[in-house]
């Protein structure tokens, strides 16, 4: 049986997984390096043809830390995990977090990765000092705002087309307490969601949104509004937050168990179960940041066949126009996360703009492709895009439309790696490069 | 405790340490690469946010190297009490049998240098009273077995040896701790296929520090593998000629 690579909504690729602590030695030649491979399309896929990448997770150590300046500077394959277990109950926590622990800083700057505090931070990479890269031609390089700065912006979410990324410096954040403060809303419908959000984001430095995206109509777009900041000395708990238990998935649940009417139903509870308008309470961390994470393998309830995440931002007018696409094409999905967006980063491929973000899953089917389809020209005539850290299906012509910042990222990789050797499956699928 | 470790910039010595650098242990680490050692002091320095690492050169093929590397570590320590050695070479049967230089250097590094390493290692132990004397050998010297028959004799030799020095000098004072991994996901195994009980190296490293603490003479980890070792031993040896491990 030939090896096999996987992504995290379970494609699958031929290829094997080169590691090391040392990946100085491990990158030469090769042409991608990942990290935990939390990328749900194909961005973690070794290229057709190409039988070996980098797998970055075993140089994990931390090469310097200033406890002054927060400045901390890391191997690529440091695990967010790591960093905020470490960190967190000495008052510190990185600047921007996605929505698991299980990524490395790596990854996080490839996808140029936003979290709850978008609308206040950016992204990842807005708090980026400097990047140590493995170029495609052999070279050792540094990159920041003041050296290879073309490089620099286009690695921050690049996606690792433009060389290996070895080292990463960033500034982490003080917090007043390892504690979260956090209120949750019940809101009843998707205007009230948007203006929640805005006016939310003047005094919130976290919000986040579930809606329930089968509802329709008067509800369509009802579901709870999240937000939180760090707790202050006086309002948190003295002692620090524990462990938190994880449950798994042991097994690949059956196609019937995300049928419609499971999702329906499991949405109808979860808005349900909000009994009250509005809640205020001190949490831990962990679950505020990271709620999926305390089930190990949740890939696996979407079965054999996988699944993927559609994620888009568009102009908020415009979301209402999306939700009544998405229920009319039948893209039932539990957990459509929805998130207003900052102003855009440096990054040449970064995926935050300002508007709405909105975030689904869904199941693979036999007609997922001609959803998708249906999704991005909506996305093309709305004026927004597509996140590739989540993408599988968008077509090339459909991606050169919705991101007109490609021709600068293609000179970049025309002046770093002008033979193309740094290539992901994604790239070959959605950028053209050459198998 | 106070630690030095031969072997922790990698894989299980490198958990090993930053378990005992984050509860406030002073470690010490030693190595072939000054470079690399620095790094990994620099690592251990930030995750525990105490105070300084210290490194010293120690090579198991260079045995002039040993006396050196422990008395940097006893003068930048005040005097150590715990030895961790999780340094080695490894190469898979292949390779071993058909590169005889490989052959000779894993031979020497893991069998002679390590012996010579724990024995001034162990004597430095013994002239202050005791102390504990940790050391990575491997289930793979468990039984003649066909994937690992010559990285298995060097880490059989030294299995062999650890248990004589846990008879001959624990009532002096001398704990000895013989580590026997499994398979453990580390850059090590990297490449080879992962059978059933595979282990994370922070999962090993607890169990080495709880072997460490309660002074047990041989540990398996992930502890599974005690179990899988006794069959194994308990098989005849028309069975293993016939089966593939």
């Amino acid at each position: 049986m030939a090896a096999t690579l996987e992504s995290w909504g379970r494609r699958v690729a031929p290829g094997a997984e080169i590691l090391s602590e040392d990946l100085e030695r491990i990158t030469p030649g090769r042409p991608l390096s990942r990290g935990l491979a939390r990328s749900y399309g194909d961005a973690c896929l070794p290229a057709p043809g190409c039988r070996e990448i980098v797998g970055t997770v075993l140089a994990d150590r931390i090469l310097a830390f200033d406890k002054d300046s927060g400045l901390l500077r890391a191997e690529a394959g440091l695990s967010l995990r790591d960093l905020v277990r470490l960190f967190l109950p000495r008052g510190f926590f990185v600047p921007v977090t996605p929505g698991t622990m299980f990524v490395t800083l790596g990854g996080m700057v490839a996808a140029d990765v936003h979290g709850k505090n978008h609308h206040r931070d950016g992204c990842f990479g807005a708090h980026v000092t400097s990047l140590r890269l493995r170029l495609a031609d052999g070279r050792i390089v540094a990159a920041s705002r003041a050296e290879n700065a073309d490089l620099f912006r286009a690695t921050l979410g690049g996606m690792g087309l433009t060389g290996h990324i070895l080292e990463v410096e960033f500034r982490m954040v003080r917090v007043p307490t390892p504690w979260i403060l956090r209120e949750s809303q019940r809101i009843d419908d998707l205007e009230a969601f948007v203006a929640g959000l805005k006016a939310s984001a003047r005094d919130w430095p976290f919000t986040v949104g579930w809606i329930d995206c089968l509802s329709r109509g008067r509800h369509m777009g009802r579901g709870i509004l999240y937000r939180g900041r760090w707790a202050e000395p006086h309002e948190a708990p003295r002692h620090p937050p524990h462990a938190v238990p994880r449950l798994t998935v042991p097994f690949l649940f059956p196609e019937w168990a995300l049928s419609r009417p499971a999702i329906r139903a499991f949405n109808e509870l979860y808005y349900r179960a909000h009994l009250a308008r509005s809640r205020r309470r001190v949490v831990h961390p962990e679950p505020f940041f990271y709620p999926l994470d305390a089930i190990l393998h949740w890939n696996r309830i979407y079965g054999r066949r996988g699944f993927f995440q559609y994620q888009c931002v568009l102009p908020e007018t415009s979301a209402r126009r999306f939700l009544e696409l998405l229920t009319s094409l039948g893209g039932a999905s539990f957990l459509c996360v929805i998130k207003d967006c900052g102003p855009e980063g440096e990054g040449m491929l970064s995926f935050p703009k300002p508007g709405i973000s909105i975030a689904l899953d869904m199941a693979v089917r036999d007609d997922t492709q001609r959803i998708v389809d249906a999704l991005n020209e909506r996305v093309i005539a709305e004026g927004g895009r597509v996140y590739l850290a989540k993408d599988a299906f968008t077509r090339p012509g459909h991606f050169r439309l919705m991101e007109p910042r490609l021709a600068e990222f293609e000179r970049a990789r025309e002046r770093w790696d002008p033979e193309r050797r740094m290539k992901s499956a994604q790239s070959v699928r959605v950028l053209g490069d050459g198998p | 405790m106070k630690a030095v470790l031969l072997g922790a910039t990698k894989g299980m010595g490198r958990a090993l340490a930053r378990l005992l650098a984050t509860r406030g242990d002073p470690v010490f680490l030693l190595g072939r690469n000054l470079e690399d050692l620095r790094k990994s002091a620099q690592d251990l320095e930030s995750r525990a946010g105490r105070g300084a690492v210290g490194v010293a050169h120690c090579d198991l093929e260079h045995p002039m190297s040993y006396a050196l590397a422990l008395q940097a570590a006893d003068d930048a320590l005040g005097g150590f009490d715990t030895v961790v050695v999780s340094a080695g070479l490894f190469g898979t049967q292949e390779q071993l049998e058909e590169d005889p230089a490989l052959l000779a250097r894993v031979l020497d590094a893991n069998f002679r240098g390590t012996i010579l390493f724990c024995e001034a290692a162990r004597k430095r132990l013994l002239a202050r009273g005791g102390g504990t004397l940790c050391v990575f050998s491997s289930v793979a010297g468990e039984r003649g077995r066909k994937p690992v028959g010559l990285y298995g004799a060097t880490k059989a030799g030294l299995s062999h040896y650890l248990e004589s020095l846990d008879h001959r000098y624990r009532a002096a004072g001398l704990r000895t701790v013989c580590v026997k991994p499994g398979f453990v996901k580390t850059s090590m195994t990297a490449g080879l296929p992962a059978p059933p009980f595979a282990g994370e190296p922070e999962a090993v490293a607890r169990s080495v520090l709880r072997a460490i603490e309660r002074g047990a003479p041989v540990v398996y980890a992930p502890p599974i593998w005690a179990l899988v070792m006794l069959v194994v031993r308990g098989l005849p040896r028309f069975v293993m000629r016939r089966v593939g491990f």
